[in-house]
């Protein structure tokens, strides 16, 4: 990897051969709009909306999947290519419906802030347009081809980050749509139901069900956590309306999971408003299961402690820990068993 | 072709004949044949270029002369087989005399300059000793042992040859790339994935001579340093198939193709990978993808494929026409080759001539000579007569040239200046009749058909300009329908991921350049000068000339035409569909549409 200088806009920008015009640009601060781009994925270069002018190079190039080399000097705004860029918002909005009162993904739609950037109110490129079923197979993931732009990401995601490859593209030109095989409802795929596709797609084509009609990105609030599920410390955003947990999100290239989730992560938090769900501990009183502070129940279970080390000494105990747990805490309960109790009957469920 | 003393009848056997009816003809021949009253040797060749008049055959005498009769058909046989015993020609069915280049269409011929064709239709392509025979793979054996792969693309680069696929890149250059690019494993590619409508050239040198594709192949696999090489072919061309299939392993038996080819310590195999017929997949980052078994769609470039291709290794892909002229170029050197041709454009090129040209079939020309040596000298012209309006040069991705270009001569940099591309070298002639309007938006429709989807120019835009065409033939073409066709053109073209968009809008904007006036007659005064399209379009009888035959009325399928016998008749506009069809059945022609 080598160090380059090269002039973005006039900017004069120092950075890495590793890098694409794109990376290089948004690095410096200046932003260059894109549609098919998604940083957790190989650059596809299909949208065209992140072309930019190379002096010396033939034709315009695609900054998202073109690297940077010494001396290069980039314009990514001229009057050609802000021209160029409003005919493709155009053509994409001739073939896309105009719901965007309804739609779920308005507000967080890079289509719809494409159209506004460019002011772009109506088409002069009117013609046929799609009109495909809503596919609602399953209880999480809803997709509306209505509104694909065939950017690829849920292709991409799917296949490059989950490993799993559910959807790809059926048809040919204006025909082409992604698909699952042979048009299967997503519960007869191997969809682990993730919803990283959700969380790539730049338009309404594919929403979470469970978030429908929740609320606006701007009337919730965002509450930046760690997943509670496993040890892996993913970082999530609770999406909060009125005290109500929406939708929750991952934030791109934080964390250690970069922005990528599983389907617990992503769609298993009914629980927390769950009318079932257990918010004092219980102790079992007389074979009855009855609610009880945290400082009784703790208390019943140091002497248990006590009594169990007081017969059988420490190796009468044992102690399992939760793969729900965060690796601080599965390191705490270790610790607890081998320096307070003295025993190395330690285990894990993940183990199981 | 024969030192045996005997008389050969050479059955033209490709995919044009078969489907003239070569089939039906050769069954016939062997059926005669079989009975034994006549000495006489049959063998099959490929196309010998001439389509116009398949089924042909040529025969071979002894003393060296040929003659070429076409037209054929399983009743002509026995009279040929007669006249051949006899000594005799049919002057009638003659297409070519080898001692008369007068006689026929002997200058169909004698106009060309045959390099790539040079075995086409004169050897048997199912018989390896047949190519032996007319020297073939002397060249590989030279290449392989006695030069150095720097040596080849010396001479490869100074032929002067490029890329005949389209876009012209030299093949010198492109060799030298992927001999640099570092790897364990190169491969080579043979593009066959011919796809233009109107382009069949490839096809017919498969199908004609199959071993010099090969051949050049092994050449060039040992140039880059390429051990495994694949031909990627259209399923759609079954024969070619069959026979690269049995060339492939002919050679392997000869020790042509396998370990330690021609002794030397070089290995070279060919693998063939059939495509299922998409366009894009001729596009090289598409072919790859779909060697690869991944949908056929293009991505950007770079990494181009010299660095990073099929597999991620070091691939070199060349068309088949470039490949076949390579055992020429190194059996004659390179400095032959480049005494031909223009400056930048040097050899020759393959056109296919179609449409409405007298002589459809196929024509190797040298570089430099002009769209009307080409269309009239080898072509022999517009057919019946009529006058030449404009030729579609390049396919679907080409452009549409008229009258007054003719003088272009075929050369990459003078034919992209008109706004056409040489492409593949498919020429498709129109005449009076033709609506260029219809023409653009039929060649649109291919495009936009064939479109991958990938990028949003490519799949929306000539989505919309085809809408915009059909609409302006069907009669409802707006003012701004030029402007938008414009914008849209230039967009597409600036900004689509590869050449499919890239050259799509060409028949569009080379239409709307040359013949303007038939758009706007369209649009501003409905009116579809060519007689073409069915909304501008009033079909009328001459009341004049019109006899009362009643021919017309009997044909109209929507009894549109009525009138008492041996009485000028007449066409109800309310009911005719505009298909025309009394237009070629009136004997008088008496019947016009305007």
């Amino acid at each position: 990897m080598e160090q380059v200088r090269l002039s973005i806009d006039g900017v004069d920008v120092v950075t890495t051969s590793d890098r694409t015009i794109l990376e290089a640009a948004r690095e410096a601060g200046i932003r260059i709009p894109s549609l098919c781009y998604d940083r957790r994925m190989e650059p596809y270069g299909a949208c065209r909306i992140c072309i930019v002018e190379v002096e010396g190079a033939r034709g315009l190039l695609p900054s998202c999947a073109t690297r940077v080399t010494d001396g290069m000097v980039v314009r990514t705004n001229t009057e050609e290519l802000r021209r160029i860029r409003r005919t493709i918002i155009e053509l994409l909005l001739s073939d896309h419906p105009k719901d965007c009162m309804t739609c779920e993904s308005a507000g967080n739609c890079e289509l719809q802030d494409l159209a506004y950037e460019y002011g772009v109110k109506d088409t002069r490129f009117a013609g046929e347009q799609h009109h495909y079923e809503v596919l609602a197979d399953n209880p999480l993931i809803e997709r509306d081809y209505d509104k694909c732009v065939l950017c690829g990401r849920c292709i991409r995601i799917c296949r490059e980050v989950q490993g799993v490859g559910v959807y790809d593209f059926v048809n040919r030109g204006f025909e082409a749509v992604p698909g699952t095989p042979y048009n299967r409802p997503l519960t007869e795929t191997p969809c682990e139901f993730c919803g990283q596709c959700v969380s790539t797609c730049p338009t309404g084509a594919i929403i979470s069900i469970p978030s429908k009609g929740k609320g606006r990105p701007w009337q919730v609030k965002k509450v930046r956590t760690t997943c509670p599920y496993c040890g892996c410390g993913c970082q999530i955003d609770l999406h909060v309306r009125d005290g109500e947990i929406v939708e929750v999100s991952s934030p791109v290239m934080v964390g250690p999971g970069q922005g990528n989730l599983c389907v617990k992560g992503r769609y298993g938090y009914a629980f927390v408003h769950h009318p079932e769900r257990l918010t004092t501990p219980l102790l079992r009183k007389d074979g009855e299961l009855v609610p009880v502070t945290w400082e009784e129940a703790l208390g019943a279970i140091a002497n248990r402690i006590h009594k169990v080390l007081d017969e059988k000494g420490p190796d009468g105990m044992a102690f399992l820990s939760s793969a729900r747990c965060t690796n601080e805490e599965n390191y705490l309960l270790q610790k607890l068993a081998r320096a307070v109790v003295g025993t190395n009957n330690v285990d894990h469920c993940a183990r199981l | 072709m024969n030192g045996n003393g005997r008389t050969k009848l050479v059955l033209g056997y490709g995919t044009c004949g078969i489907a003239a009816g070569a089939a039906a003809v050769k069954e016939a021949l062997e059926r005669e044949l079989s009975a034994g009253k006549y000495d006489l040797e049959l063998d099959i060749a490929g196309c010998m270029g001439f389509c116009f008049r398949e089924p042909i055959v040529e025969v071979h005498y002894p003393e060296g002369r040929s003659v070429v009769y076409g037209d054929l058909t399983p009743k002509k046989v026995p009279q040929l087989l007669e006249a051949v015993s006899a000594g005799e020609v049919l002057e009638d069915w003659v297409v070519r005399r080898s001692d008369d280049p007068t006689a026929g269409e002997g200058d169909f011929l004698a106009n060309q300059h045959r390099i790539v064709l040079r075995n086409c239709g004169n050897i048997n392509p199912e018989s390896i000793d047949e190519y032996i025979a007319v020297g073939g793979y002397e060249a590989a054996r030279k290449a392989l042992t006695t030069m150095t792969p720097e040596q080849i693309i010396d001479e490869v680069s100074r032929s002067g040859l490029r890329g005949r696929g389209g876009a012209g890149f030299p093949t010198g250059t492109k060799w030298g790339f992927a001999r640099k690019a570092k790897g364990d494993q190169k491969y080579l590619v043979c593009n066959a994935d011919e796809g233009d409508p109107g382009a069949f050239m490839d096809r017919s040198v498969l199908e004609g001579d199959p071993h010099a594709v090969i051949e050049g192949m092994i050449i060039a696999g040992y140039a880059i340093g390429a051990s495994q090489g694949y031909i990627y072919c259209r399923a759609e061309y079954p024969l070619a198939l069959k026979r690269l299939e049995k060339a492939i392993a002919a050679c392997r038996e000869r020790g042509f193709l396998g370990e330690r080819i021609f002794g030397t310590d070089w290995n070279f195999d060919i693998k063939i990978k059939k495509g299922a017929g998409a366009f894009v997949c001729g596009e090289e980052t598409a072919l790859i993808a779909s060697i690869e078994g991944k949908r056929g769609m293009p991505r950007p470039r770079p990494p181009f494929p010299a660095n990073e291709g099929l597999w991620g290794k070091p691939t070199n892909i060349n068309n088949v026409e470039t490949l076949a002229a390579v055992p020429w170029i190194i059996a004659n050197g390179g400095d032959k080759y480049a005494e031909l041709g223009t400056e930048k454009s040097k050899g020759t090129k393959v056109f296919c001539l179609a449409g409405k040209v007298r002589r459809s079939g196929l024509a190797e020309v040298p570089m430099g000579y002009t769209l009307r040596q080409v269309i009239f000298d080898v072509g022999g012209g517009v057919r019946e007569g009529k006058e030449f309006k404009a030729v579609q040069l390049g396919g679907p991705s080409g452009g549409c040239l008229p009258a007054s270009l003719l003088d272009t001569p075929v050369d990459y940099e003078a034919i992209t200046a008109t706004g056409a591309i040489m492409g593949s070298g498919g020429m498709i002639v129109a005449d009076s009749s033709t609506c260029m309007v219809d023409l653009a938006r039929y060649f649109l429709s291919f495009t936009q058909a064939e479109s991958c989807g990938k990028c949003v120019p490519c799949r929306l835009g000539t989505k919309r300009m085809l809408e915009i065409l059909t609409r302006i033939c069907e009669g409802k073409g707006e003012p701004e329908d030029l402007e938008r066709l414009e914008i849209l053109a230039a967009d597409i073209k600036a900004a689509s991921l590869c050449a499919l968009g890239g050259t799509a809008p060409n028949p569009v904007l080379t239409t709307l350049r040359y013949f303007r006036n038939e758009y706007e007659d369209h649009i501003f005064n409905h009116k579809c000068t060519a007689g073409v399209c069915p909304a501008l379009i009033t079909v009328r009888i001459n009341r004049e000339i019109c006899t009362g035959c009643g021919a017309c009325a009997k044909i109209c399928p929507v009894g549109a035409i009525s009138g008492e016998k041996k009485e000028p008749h007449f066409i109800d506009p309310e009911v005719c569909i505009r298909c025309k069809l009394c237009l070629s059945r009136c004997p008088e022609e008496a019947i016009y549409a305007e």
